[in-house]
């Protein structure tokens, strides 16, 4: 069966490509890709992501369960309307989802990937046991992703159309700081983004969704589809689940160290122990890692091509894979992510069969529409 | 999208070609095939003097979506590439039937011609997809 969002019908009308994505009928772009891309980069583009599950979590050990169930430590949440990026790991220290969790007055609201829904629903039950908490999926609930340069302000100057209290809620959302959220009446936006610009989730009733859709619309935000975020996230060197890292992979092994709260040491989050085998692998070098690779000449990188790595004496080490690869609208040459050997120095990359060199960055591309890696 | 030029023969593969003069013929891809391709970014073209046949993989293009092969619809000689595309691949995206043709080619066999398939064969074949 497939879903449909509460814009459905406003995406044909902006002339979506309608694609399916886990499920959900989804506008992969207007027209050009590329347009709505440069549009996020450099004034204001607004995303349906409806799609993506809504949990939340109450109760009196609502806490006590998040710091079993996640790698990141939610008392790091000292306030309401913060939030944290987290992996929700297996016990052999898989990925079995990546997710952002908001401090909320009630708890906290989870937002996780649509496309593992099923298992991460059954999961996060499976984990409920012997914790006073209630773990509830808010179907009813719409995103809509408003990102770029001028996103906050146009949000802000049209929320008297949308029959919000304009002047204070605009002030409040002002306010917010990177990876700070605030509720506001039935809504809840958050400066939380995956594009590497300025930006605001807003979380609210999916029939209101239409009509700050429209309002966005009428004041100059363009509808930006799934295959600019997906560039856009690339650039600035976000992961995507299912491609960079899924149940298979260590978060060691997908830039997701930062996101593990070791300490306290007493906290056993599911996946600890494996986790700690695996940082001495990474230590031991035999563990690979996530890197950032750039191809300055013509050719594009793409998902599950071939590398070959070679440590700092130019000696043959093993192989490597693109996670994910694309062309960089923002650089105009391309960019991917790819696990390769611990040691690796250089690669090349198996293209189209022949062997290009390539160049190893940090995996991060672009900010605030400006290149970032030197 | 634009109407299918019925002054042109089609490939099932989604290229077009167009008889000049002289026995010259133009190549392109359709518009069919820009659109589910994308956003075009690179296009690598055969080089002039070549000497292909039909079938053969003469040009790739790259989208933000995936890298395609390029087939020639005819057999002949390469007689004049179009360096445009080197520098704005999005040519084929905006006018695929017009300044986003891909290269001349002398025609070795005319005959090849009547294999392909015309402007309305074409459409119903895109319909079928």
């Amino acid at each position: 069966m497939t879903n449909r969002t509460s814009l459905y019908q406003h995406h044909l009308d902006a002339g979506a490509k309608m694609v399916d994505f886990s499920g959900w009928e989804m506008p992969i772009n207007y027209g050009s890709q590329i347009e709505e891309h440069t549009q996020v980069r450099t004034a204001a583009g607004v995303f349906d992501v409806s799609h993506m599950t809504v949990v939340d979590v109450s109760g009196v050990d609502a806490e006590a369960y998040l710091q079993r169930l996640l790698a990141n430590d939610v008392a790091r949440l000292d306030e309401i309307g913060r939030a944290l990026y987290s992996g929700m790991l297996n016990d052999d220290g898989g990925v079995i989802d990546d997710l952002i969790v908001y401090r909320m007055s009630f708890g906290y609201r989870l937002v996780v990937n649509c496309a593992t829904r099923v298992k991460d629903l059954r999961w996060m039950a499976l984990q409920t046991t012997g914790y006073a908490v209630s773990v509830e999926e808010r179907p009813g609930l719409g995103i809509l992703a408003i990102h770029g340069p001028e996103s906050i302000e146009r949000v802000c100057q049209i929320l008297n159309d949308c029959g919000r209290e304009g002047e204070s809620e605009a002030a409040a959302i002002r306010a917010l700081g990177n990876f700070r959220g605030v509720e506001l009446g039935d809504w809840f936006v958050a400066r939380t983004g995956y594009t590497g610009e300025k930006g605001l989730e807003v979380i609210l009733p999916a029939e209101q969704a239409p009509q700050l859709w429209e309002a966005l619309l009428t004041g100059g935000v363009k509808p930006i589809g799934l295959g600019a975020r997906d560039t856009l996230r690339l650039e600035a060197g976000m992961n995507l689940y299912g491609h960079d890292m899924d149940e298979t992979v260590s978060p060691l092994s997908a830039n997701m160290g930062f996101s593990i709260a070791w300490e306290p040491s007493k906290r056993d989050f599911v996946g600890r122990a494996a986790l700690i085998a695996q940082r001495a692998e990474l230590e031991a070098g035999r563990l690979p890692i996530l890197t950032g690779i750039v191809l300055e000449e013509r050719g594009v990188l793409r998902e599950g091509q071939t590398l070959t790595c070679r440590d700092a004496d130019g000696i043959e080490i093993g192989q490597g894979v693109v996670t994910s690869g694309t062309f960089s609208p923002t650089l105009k040459h391309s960019i991917a992510l790819a696990r390769v050997p611990t040691y690796t120095a250089s690669c090349d990359v198996d293209l189209r069969s022949k062997a290009t060199p390539v160049r190893m960055v940090k995996p991060n591309f672009v900010r605030f529409g400006k290149k970032v890696f030197e | 999208m634009s109407t299918i030029p019925d002054n042109c023969k089609f490939a099932t593969s989604h290229e077009w070609v167009r008889i000049d003069e002289d026995g010259i013929a133009t190549v392109g891809i359709s518009d069919h095939a820009q659109d589910a391709l994308g956003d075009i970014v690179f296009v690598d073209l055969p080089e002039v003097g070549a000497t292909i046949h039909a079938k053969d993989e003469v040009a790739v293009v790259e989208s933000v979506k995936a890298a395609s092969d390029v087939y020639s619809p005819v057999s002949g000689e390469i007689v004049e590439i179009n360096e445009e595309l080197l520098d704005a691949p999005e040519t084929v995206n905006s006018v695929p039937y017009d300044g986003g043709w891909f290269f001349k080619i002398r025609l070795e066999d005319a005959a090849e011609l009547d294999e392909l398939l015309d402007a309305e064969a074409y459409a119903e074949h895109c319909e079928g997809e």
